[in-house]
């Protein structure tokens, strides 16, 4: 009762939230009726330095949080590390999105200093999506890059799209996330019966029916309809379908957004949309997009793909997971999330498909493998840091047996390994050309032989030998004992401490591919050959990161440290007279293998080579802020190892 | 010896008021509702000069919470032209104004059993109790926290005396519709949840010690 009686006389705190908040957006569209009354039913509410709002997973509150004074840091948590996603102060917005997607947090919200914060209730906000164009488009806009990429700092971040450059051209957004919808829907005449209607929503398996006249939409039953007026018995089952569909239908173009639509079924609260040929009612239906649809589109959640592949029982329900974790990433490169949160995720699942390959092939053997063995993961993706679908790079190892036993322990090992590449190559994951695979006699070998192996290659150091190195010293355990493995690693620094010039060998190895940029600040472009005059952004510019990354930690003796980002962490700690070099590093590589990877998407390829026609001025500059770090690492190892003198 | 005879007269509002009190009430920061309110008076002289806005903002749950906020303006026969200067209330200005009576009306239904919080309660509280006294009403019965004491737990002091203005700036705290009612209330309520949450980071604050006054400034 008091509340009416100042609302309608002086309000002077609210007032003074109102003037606040009329500077920025979305606010700053509002009626002002609408903001007044955001104003009035603002929480404020006080955040001491270092304190959460709230916490990654955590379900979304009721409200939104807008900055009135101080910093809020916004955290992704990796490797139980908080990576520092972006800061908000004062005016801006965080915690918006899950609370209209209902999802839990993506982030966590951590105060970077002591902050006020203006907590606005998404209910209000809502209520004001249905009435204000403009508010529903800055939301529609900042959903898609609510997450800025750190790594876009120091250039001018022009490739990762920002709120300011979505509310400008709308047309990118719509084109990158545009609603998957059923594109057969099942449909009927309103001259049909309800129970005719319901036949063939159990024959086709379906929650919901379109009535069509002449092909155009009128009206809609789903199961829903179904309980609420048929097993009741309101309606008898016996009458016309109109008797019971939803009319008139909400009917949409076929560019629809996610975003729009997941706003569209907010604010009609109903969960299916007709896609129509012009997005009226009065033209030919093409499609019906079911809030089920969205939710598959985003629910490719990590865990859930991931408790799928546990449960998967064959191979084609192993490849249909891996095509929808491709969903995924391009999902994740869209959105811009860091890129070490993106190849963990990938990986993870990778790895997790290629365990149930391994346990799939082991079950279809006849007996029980003769001894201990491990199932090793090579190159990138020993290195986990294969996000596209490239072929497969494997080996693998098994206890020493007495030699009467060896030929049948072999040969039973390669039969396993000849059903695990073949499921791979199912699922996706093409042969090896240069037949790495576990399933070739040279990859699939004893404890002692590939010790022998080792030692051959880092003793005899011919260029052949150096590149077998480079593969086969990024291998990862998937499957099977550590202890195998961490003998073989054993040996390797081993040998390597008994042939020190090995690694200068090594180093000569890592500089075989000059810096990417030419003389006149030039990319350095494919001479012939197919990619002609294309940039190879591989061997260019990721592989010297690698290579450095390899020789530096084995230099160092550092085991378990397989992938180029935590090697260059761990050098960071072994040489902090380096850190400056070794960061830009790890920001160069995060950068490259994202290019790569939305190269890749965008290609439909291995994102390998760059045609630098199709490259904007930003995206070449960002490439080229990516090249001195190459240059400055390759510099240090050509000082360190004296390879200028090798050359 | 006459209370229960006198308590029946009272009016409606009051008794609600009182009845509020004989309920269990909250022993916890989270459970509990503060009331930060601030007046704007004709001067400083308790029985001679009278509340010209009384204006309030309630805390729960850790948050301000701005749909519970009170702010209104008395009609008054005292008039100072000296302290316009200071709250800038004129005497026939446009803004809405109630008598006296109603004014404690709605103030009593607002407040109900809060925690009040203001920045030198005593003041406050007394400016209130006056009132009600006029109108042959009792004191007030909530318990009251003032946010110049708990500043100077904080700190350890011991006798110096903090305006708001100080305790603003020390707490970047943005002044506002300083010297408004509701400006000032909403100042205090700032105030007091960085104080409470340093209070709480610094020692283990118990609800109880809110309450407990040290020593001369028993005010309370």
């Amino acid at each position: 009762m008091i509340n009416i009686v100042i609302y309608f006389m002086k309000n002077t705190i609210a007032e003074r939230i109102y003037d606040f908040l009329k500077n920025f957006p979305p606010f700053d569209v509002l009626e002002k009726e609408q903001l007044f009354k955001i104003a009035s039913n603002v929480k404020v509410t006080y955040v001491e330095k270092d304190h959460f709002v709230f916490k990654q997973e955590e379900n979304p509150h009721e409200h939104f949080y807008v900055v009135k004074d101080g910093a809020i840091g916004l955290y992704r948590n990796m490797d139980n590390e908080q990576i520092l996603v972006d800061i908000c102060d004062e005016g801006d917005i965080f915690g918006l999105r899950p609370l209209i997607q209902n999802d839990l947090y993506l982030m966590s919200a951590k105060a970077n200093e002591e902050s006020v914060l203006y907590a606005v209730s998404v209910e209000i906000l809502k209520e004001i999506i249905q009435t204000n164009e403009k508010v529903k488009k800055f939301l529609i806009a900042s959903f898609s890059s609510n997450i800025k990429t750190p790594y876009a700092k120091g250039t001018n971040g022009q490739i990762f799209a920002n709120i300011e450059i979505l509310q400008t051209s709308n047309s990118s957004f719509t084109e990158i996330q545009s609603a998957e919808f059923s594109k057969n829907p099942v449909i009927t005449l309103k001259t049909a019966t309800i129970k005719e209607a319901a036949q063939i929503m159990s024959e086709k398996r379906v929650g919901s029916i379109l009535i069509v006249e002449n092909r155009n939409p009128i009206g809609i039953i789903t199961d829903k309809d179904l309980r609420s007026k048929i097993a009741t018995g309101l309606v008898s089952i016996d009458e016309n379908v109109t008797a019971i569909m939803s009319s008139p239908v909400k009917t949409f173009k076929q560019k629809i957004t996610v975003a729009e639509a997941q706003i569209a079924m907010i604010k009609n609260k109903i969960t299916h949309l007709c896609i129509t040929k012009d997005g009226t009612d009065k033209t030919e239906l093409i499609g019906v997009l079911s809030e089920h649809d969205i939710v598959v589109l985003h629910g490719n959640n990590p865990s859930l793909l991931i408790k799928k592949v546990y449960r998967a029982k064959d191979v084609n329900s192993l490849k249909y997971i891996r095509d929808k974790t491709s969903n995924l990433l391009e999902g994740y490169i869209e959105q811009n999330i860091p890129i070490t949160f993106i190849s963990k995720i990938i990986s993870e699942i990778n790895e997790a498909i290629t365990i149930k390959a391994i346990e799939l092939s082991l079950e279809e053997m006849d007996k029980r493998p003769p001894v201990k063995f491990g199932w090793l993961a090579l190159g990138s993706q020993g290195r986990k840091e294969q996000l596209l679908m490239t072929d497969q790079d494997n080996a693998l190892v098994f206890e020493d047996v007495p030699q009467e036993k060896y030929q049948s322990t072999k040969q039973y090992f390669l039969q396993l390994s000849k059903k695990v590449t073949e499921k791979m190559n199912v699922i996706g994951f093409e042969y090896c050309p240069a037949d790495m695979m576990a399933s070739n006699p040279k990859w699939c070998l004893s404890l002692s032989e590939w010790k022998n192996q080792f030692d051959a290659w880092i003793k005899t150091p011919t260029e052949d030998a150096m590149m077998m190195c480079t593969i086969f010293f990024d291998y990862d355990l998937v499957f099977g004992d550590k202890m195998l493995v961490n003998a073989m690693s054993d040996s390797i620094y081993e040998s390597i401490n008994s042939f020190e010039i090995f690694l200068n060998f090594l180093g000569r190895n890592a500089l075989r591919n000059p810096p990417p940029i030419g003389f006149f600040r030039q990319f350095l472009v494919e001479n012939d050959g197919e990619h002609k005059d294309q940039f190879d952004i591989k061997s260019r510019a990721l592989m010297p990161l690698v290579d450095a990354a390899r020789l530096l930690t084995l230099s160092h003796s550092i085991k378990d440290k397989n992938n180029t980002v935590s090697r260059f962490k761990k050098l960071i700690k072994v040489e902090p007279k380096n850190q400056d070099l070794y960061l830009s590093c790890i920001d160069s590589f995060n950068i490259l293998l994202q290019f790569r990877t939305s190269q890749g998407l965008t290609n439909n390829d291995s994102g390998r080579y760059v045609d630098l026609n199709n490259l904007s001025k930003s995206e070449k500059l960002k490439l080229k802020g990516c090249f001195k770090p190459i240059r400055d690492v390759q510099e240090l190892l050509n000082i360190r190892y004296n390879l200028a003198q090798m050359m | 010896m006459f209370s229960w005879f006198k308590y029946k007269n009272y009016p409606l509002f009051w008794k609600e008021y009182s009845k509020k009190f004989k309920q269990k009430q909250p022993k916890s920061f989270e459970n509990t509702r503060f009331v930060i309110f601030d007046t704007e008076t004709t001067g400083l002289d308790i029985s001679n000069d009278r509340i010209l806005s009384i204006g309030a903002i309630g805390i729960f749950e850790n948050v301000i919470e701005v749909i519970d906020n009170f702010e209104i303006y008395l009609k008054q026969d005292q008039f100072k032209a000296e302290t316009v200067e200071i709250h800038g209330i004129l005497k026939e200005g446009k803004l809405t104004k109630m008598s006296e009576a109603e004014a404690m009306e709605n103030f009593i239904a607002y407040i109900g059993n809060a925690v009040l919080v203001a920045h030198h309660t005593a003041f406050d509280i007394e400016m209130i109790n006056a009132a009600l006294k006029r109108l042959d009403l009792p004191k007030l019965k909530n318990k009251t926290i003032d946010t110049g004491i708990l500043y100077k737990k904080l700190e350890g002091k011991k006798d110096a005396h903090f305006n708001l203005d100080l305790l603003s700036d020390e707490f970047s705290i943005p002044k506002h519709d300083r010297h408004t009612a509701a400006g000032d209330a909403f100042i205090t309520a700032l105030l007091f949840l960085k104080i409470i949450s340093k209070l709480k980071k610094e020692r283990n604050l118990h609800y109880s010690d809110l309450f407990r006054v040290s020593g001369k400034e028993g005010l309370m």
